[in-house]
């Protein structure tokens, strides 16, 4: 390299640098800044459907994983990065709120949410999606195998089911907490350790991460693994068949719908937002009907709110569970780190 | 005969002003992209309340005595070490046939190598999982393979390009002595190629001491880092004093690790005699020799290829065949990211050149520092450490410190888009001072007076005479530090703008996302980025062949 | 012009140059002589500006130099191993010191040329100087040297690693170049024969100190000391009751005594040097001496001689 370049090259970076530094964060008034996880996607068009109807031009500040996520936003408490934060689920909405991130707001359309999804009554939050964690199972692989799909979580713990399940670290991983609450939401307080230790006597895998569940160790994930059933979501059936490259009749993967434990998932108004306006406006447009008919085939959660028609493939392979394993936020917020120590207890050590 | 020249003090001791901009900038840079941030995180977290406002913080006593912390920091303490070794013993015969012969695609392989380096780890993770037998796809045995595998590039480049210039003629002269092959490698080459060895292995000791995606995957939920352990307690149970304490804990032994490292390369160093390249490197001639080099090439190669062609495998791996629909759906938007993927890779590349610039011009200023004074002194080894600390410090926690650090103007950086590669900068310019300042210490004093009396004034001695002769380590550090930029993830994600992606962040959101298609784009693009990656490495070191007429 | 004075230099201790104190006029080439680690090379760092001295000065007609830095004393240097910069071909070599003052390419090339054909290298602009036998590379050293004309020339030991018919005949060359430049110079070298072809005067160097300055005449007839009448070849150094004195070989004549009687000595050694012959002759008391001889014929070894000495070939040491 050319020293010459070189130093011509940090030259050229330090005036960016100085440029940028005027142009930082922080909600102009025509802008209005969404702080959320990686999962979170907006199409284009309904950026540009959002800066039509209210003037308001929206960024997006994405800081990693929900958990990532939510630590920065409770860093910068008070100082927001933005004005909308989107992307905590009851798992984490006790921590939120004794964090004091939000400001209250009530959008006019929860009168079109069902009042079951509500995670607090002086509405700091409101619920935007919800999902259902579920156990998953590969149906051509047990087919092939000749083993009869599980019907329960109770025979989850059955020898026909050795080594068969793979599970997420509720340590490390959303699903893999959710998947810990529905056992605790059946079982009962103590009642799930027993349960647990007959799936670790029973050569459950955990894992730290679903990215390794379910691309690596599934059978029915892209890397074809040794595992037939996993700790996913509800809607893994119809992205089985969306993304599948080519046409299915019918999906490879199947739930089982006795398993599944409800998330839902919040935004709120940041407390010491520049644009309080702008910011209700944004969580109006979340909850519209617009965005939460999007939200299936973007994001892979299912709208809150009530008569937003899903699009074809999932009512082909329904993700809905009428009846879901829950736990109340309260409940989990009080006990939540006492149970994934027990586990890892219990389980892993 | 000449008397004993010693060092650069006398006439030829660099400039105060030289001086001051040699130490003053990279100490500046650092104090403010390093030091503060980090320091701002850290006193939050050990704050009142634990910083985030929420209850459950334990006390640091509790952190310190809890038996879990022992057990973690026993196990990063050990792993890294025979991770370490591991690394150096898969590297030195690769090292050695590519730092003294010369063969067909040469060039290509010392690019090819660097490959893995800069590959995201989870991804390279999932291959090895396909590959590894059951019995070893989970634990230690796998954790170290896999570090070896990522750390290869780090030993065969840095001692492969420092072999390069050692003069084959003093291992001759001890042939002649009647020392044997094994005798030449221990009496005369290992001691003279110490100083690059323990530099690379300090490197690989840091990255295997800090290794997360790799110890998630692979480890299983029963093996933890201190990275992994600090990532637990700050995200997932938000406990940021713990996380703090444990950094704190990380520091300290990386710190400890850095101060032992450049203490053994200064009592190591050797001034040798350094060849030009063209010298050195010659075909192998006897069947042995060549034997030699098909057979230590072509272990690397299975070694490093096999996890490459299984993601390669993946990519194509659609709807139950293979095809290239994955690179197709490339080019289209998707709902997965808010650009295209093929945006991400222009991305990518753009803040890699800044970082790249950014770290050969701190690194480089840093060089200099280093090797500009005499060894034994206190403020180059300080100087020399200090830049080692960011390898060795938690991504997590750095991120943490940017967006509390920088958040109110004038210096409300934390959206703007020049932070990203400051912060690959900050990773990269180790790799530089490490990889040039070693070359540096060995240019022969004599060439520097020589000029000084042909009228050259220092300003023209540096760029004469050091530059010319370092450039081929100038080359090799940049390309390093745009590779390290391309494939750095754990501070990138929290900082790169959702409409600008990099690489590897596509990669992850494609990766975290349900369905065959997505997870063939993911490796697809993982593909994407060995290539772009290979390419680059390839072009900087055909350039410097350009210019530096004596390659 | 070039005057040094005083100068000292220690080393962890020990002093490298002690009290040093040279002249050297205007056009004129002063050889420096003296074994190895003798402060030679260490005389040359200061005069250069590579090296600070501990004490004394170094004046360029009449100014001092301690402040001026090597780069703008105009003092041009010769490294013993040249120095070459591998990563420059011939011409980036011998134009580095024009370049560095900013001369226009056009007049760098142009004396580029001129100083290759000078020093009969005519063409070598684009070699490698890796390349180049260790004549070539010497040549190159010294046309880099002379390149930017500077006020004094330093010659560190540049014949020393060459061959002897190499170093003769570039001797011959560097006399005939010097003379033609008028260069004004120093010279630095362990090697006899090299100092007193090359030298105005010769300044014989030992253990950091200046023993003996003069023309190589005076020296040959007048050696200071007995040290330096070894080093300059002197060889037949005899203890007499009045001091110490020399006995030139040339002044030693050798007769062959055939006839089987002990004569005066025995012949040890021969060793042809060229055209004469050297012979080591042993005394029954233990003394021994060096003649030379001229003829082709000549006593070999251990035959005995008859031994006369020619009194004007005696010198009496101080």
């Amino acid at each position: 390299m050319n020293p010459r370049s070189a130093l011509a090259g940090a030259a050229v970076a330090l005036a960016l640098a100085i440029a940028a530094s005027g142009c930082g964060s922080g909600g102009t008034p025509q802008d209005v800044v969404l702080v959320t996880h990686d999962s979170f996607v907006i199409p284009k068009a309904e950026r540009k459907a959002f800066q039509d109807e209210t003037g308001l031009k929206l960024r997006v500040l994405q800081s990693g994983d929900a958990g990532q996520a939510l630590t920065t936003a409770l860093l910068t408490a008070g100082n927001p990065q933005g004005d909308v934060f989107f992307g905590v689920d009851d798992n984490l909405l006790s921590r939120a709120l004794a964090g004091n991130l939000f400001d209250p707001y009530r959008p006019a359309a929860l009168a079109h949410v069902d009042p079951r999804y509500a995670g607090d009554p002086k509405h700091r939050v409101t619920p935007i999606d919800h999902s259902e964690v579920c156990v998953d199972y590969d149906r051509m692989w047990l087919a092939k195998h000749g083993i009869e799909p599980p019907r329960s979580l109770d025979d989850l713990a059955d020898p026909r089911y050795r080594g068969l399940l793979v599970v997420e670290n509720p340590a490390t991983s959303t699903p893999g907490l959710a998947f810990l609450l529905a056992t605790i939401a059946r079982y009962g307080d103590p009642g799930w350790k027993s349960y647990w230790t007959k799936l670790r006597a029973n050569r459950v895998l955990v894992v730290d991460g679903w990215e390794e569940a379910y691309d690596a160790r599934f059978s029915g994930g892209s890397a074809h693994g040794k595992y037939p059933i996993v700790v996913s979501y509800s809607t893994d059936p119809a992205a089985a068949v969306y993304f599948a490259g080519k046409a299915l009749d019918a999906s490879p993967v199947a739930v089982l719908r006795d398993s599944c434990f409800r998330q839902t998932e919040y935004a709120g108004v940041l407390r010491g937002t520049h644009n309080a306006n702008g910011a209700r406006k944004l969580v109006d447009f979340l909850l519209s009907e617009r965005f939460q008919a999007g939200m299936p085939l973007t994001m892979f959660v299912l709208p809150t709110r009530e008569g937003v028609p899903l699009p074809a493939v999932f009512t082909r392979f329904d993700p809905t569970i009428a009846h879901p394993l829950e736990l109340t936020p309260a409940r989990i917020g009080a006990n939540r780190d006492r149970w994934v120590s027990e586990w890892t207890d219990l389980v892993v050590r | 005969m000449g008397e004993r020249v010693d060092g650069p003090r006398g006439a030829l001791a660099p400039g105060r002003v030289w001086r001051l901009v040699s130490y003053g900038v990279p100490l500046a840079f650092l104090g403010l992209f390093f030091v503060y941030p980090l320091e701002e995180i850290l006193r939050r977290g050990l704050g009142p309340g634990g910083g985030l406002g929420t209850d459950g913080s334990r006390s640091a006593l509790d952190v310190l005595t809890d038996p879990v912390t022992r057990d973690v920091l026993w196990f990063t303490i050990w792993q890294a070490t025979a991770s370490t070794a591991l690394t150096i013993a898969v590297a030195l015969p690769a090292a050695y046939v590519l730092g003294r012969y010369d063969f067909p695609g040469r060039n290509v392989t010392r690019a090819l190598v660097t490959v893995p380096f800069v590959l995201p780890t989870v991804v390279v993770a999932l291959a090895f999982l396909a590959i590894l037998p059951a019995r070893i796809d989970r634990g230690w045995v796998a954790i170290l393979i896999a570090h070896a595998f990522f750390n290869v590039a780090v030993v065969v480049r840095v001692v492969g390009t420092f072999w390069a210039s050692l003069d084959p003629r003093v291992s001759d002269a001890a042939a002649t002595l009647g020392a044997g092959p094994w005798q030449r490698l221990r009496e005369v080459t290992f001691p003279l190629l110490a100083p690059a060895l323990s530099a690379a292995a300090a490197i690989v000791f840091l990255f295997s001491f800090t290794s997360f995606g790799i110890v998630l995957v692979l480890g299983g939920p029963s093996y933890s880092t201190l990275e992994t352990e600090i990532y637990n307690q700050a995200v997932r149970i938000f406990d940021l004093r713990a996380a703090a304490v444990l950094s704190l804990v990380q520091l300290a032994c990386v710190a400890a690790a850095v101060w032992v490292t450049t203490r053994l390369e200064t009592r190591l160093a050797v001034r040798g005699q350094i060849r030009p390249e063209r010298d050195v490197v010659r075909k192998p001639r006897t069947p042995a020799e060549k034997a030699l080099v098909v057979g230590s090439l072509g272990g690397l190669t299975l070694f490093l290829g096999l996890p490459l062609v299984v993601l390669v495998e993946r990519s194509l791996a659609v709807g139950g065949g293979h095809s290239f629909d994955a690179y197709r759906a490339l080019t289209r938007p998707t709902s997965a990211l808010l650009a295209t993927p093929w945006e991400a890779v222009v991305n990518s590349l753009v803040y890699a050149s800044v970082a790249t610039a950014i770290a050969v011009s701190v690194g480089g200023l840093a060089a200099f520092a280093v090797a500009g004074s005499d060894r034994r002194a206190r403020g180059s080894r300080f100087l020399d450490g200090f830049l080692m600390l960011p390898l060795g410090a938690s991504a997590v926690m750095l991120g943490f410190g940017f967006i509390i650090a920088f958040d109110r103007s004038p210096i409300d950086f934390r959206a703007a888009p020049w932070i990203v590669p400051v912060v690959q900068a900050l990773v990269a310019i180790p790799f530089v001072v490490r990889i040039v300042a070693p070359t540096l210490r060995s240019i022969d004093l004599r060439q520097r007076e020589a000029a000084a009396t042909l009228g050259a004034t220092p300003g023209q001695v540096r760029r004469e005479i050091d530059l010319p002769v370092v450039g081929r380590a100038v080359a090799v550090a940049a390309g390093f530090a745009f590779a390290i930029s391309l494939g750095e993830f754990g501070a990138t994600v929290f900082l790169a703008r959702p409409d600008r992606p990099t690489l590897p962040v596509a990669i992850y959101r494609f990766l975290g996302r349900p369905g065959e298609l997505n997870a063939a784009e993911a490796y697809a693009l993982a593909v994407v980025l060995m290539a772009v990656t290979a390419l680059s490495i390839f072009v900087v070191e055909r350039v410097r062949v350009r210019r530096a007429g004596w390659l | 012009m070039l005057r040094v004075e005083d100068v000292t230099v220690h080393f962890d201790g020990h002093a490298a140059l002690d009290r040093v104190s040279l002249d050297v006029a205007q056009g004129e080439i002063l050889t420096v002589l003296g074994p190895s680690g003798s402060g030679k090379s260490t005389l040359l760092r200061v005069v250069a500006g590579l090296q600070p001295p501990d004490s004394g000065r170094v004046l360029l007609d009449g100014v001092d130099l301690a402040p001026v830095p090597a780069h703008r004393r105009g003092i041009g240097l010769v490294f013993q191993d040249h120095a070459l910069f591998q990563h420059r071909d011939v011409e980036g070599n011998v134009g580095f010191g024009l370049r560095m003052r900013g001369d226009p390419p056009e007049s760098v090339r142009a004396r580029v040329t001129e100083l290759l054909t000078l020093v009969g290298l005519s063409g070598y602009e684009r070699r490698s100087v890796a390349t180049l036998s260790g004549g070539e590379q010497q040549r190159v050293a010294l046309a880099r040297a002379l390149a930017p004309e500077p006020r004094v020339l330093l010659l560190d030991e540049p014949l020393g690693s060459l061959d002897r018919r190499l170093r003769d005949r570039l001797l011959e060359d560097l006399g005939r170049l010097f003379a033609e430049l008028g260069v004004t110079a120093v010279y630095v070298t362990h090697d006899q024969a090299e100092a007193f072809a090359l030298g105005d005067r010769v300044a014989v160097v030992r253990r950091g100190r200046i023993v003996q300055t003069g023309t190589p005449d005076e020296l040959w007839s007048h050696p200071a000391d007995e040290d330096v009448a070894r080093f300059l070849g002197l060889a037949n150094v005899l203890e007499t009751p009045d001091g110490p004195r020399v006995i030139r070989p040339e002044a030693v004549t050798v007769t062959a005594i055939r006839d089987g009687s002990i004569g005066d000595g025995l012949v040890e050694s021969t060793a042809r040097q060229g055209a004469l012959v050297r012979l080591r002759i042993a005394f029954p008391d233990g003394r021994r001496l060096d003649a030379v001889v001229a003829a082709l014929e000549h006593p070999v070894a251990g035959e005995h001689v008859a031994v006369t000495i020619d009194p004007a070939g005696i010198i009496d040491l101080p």
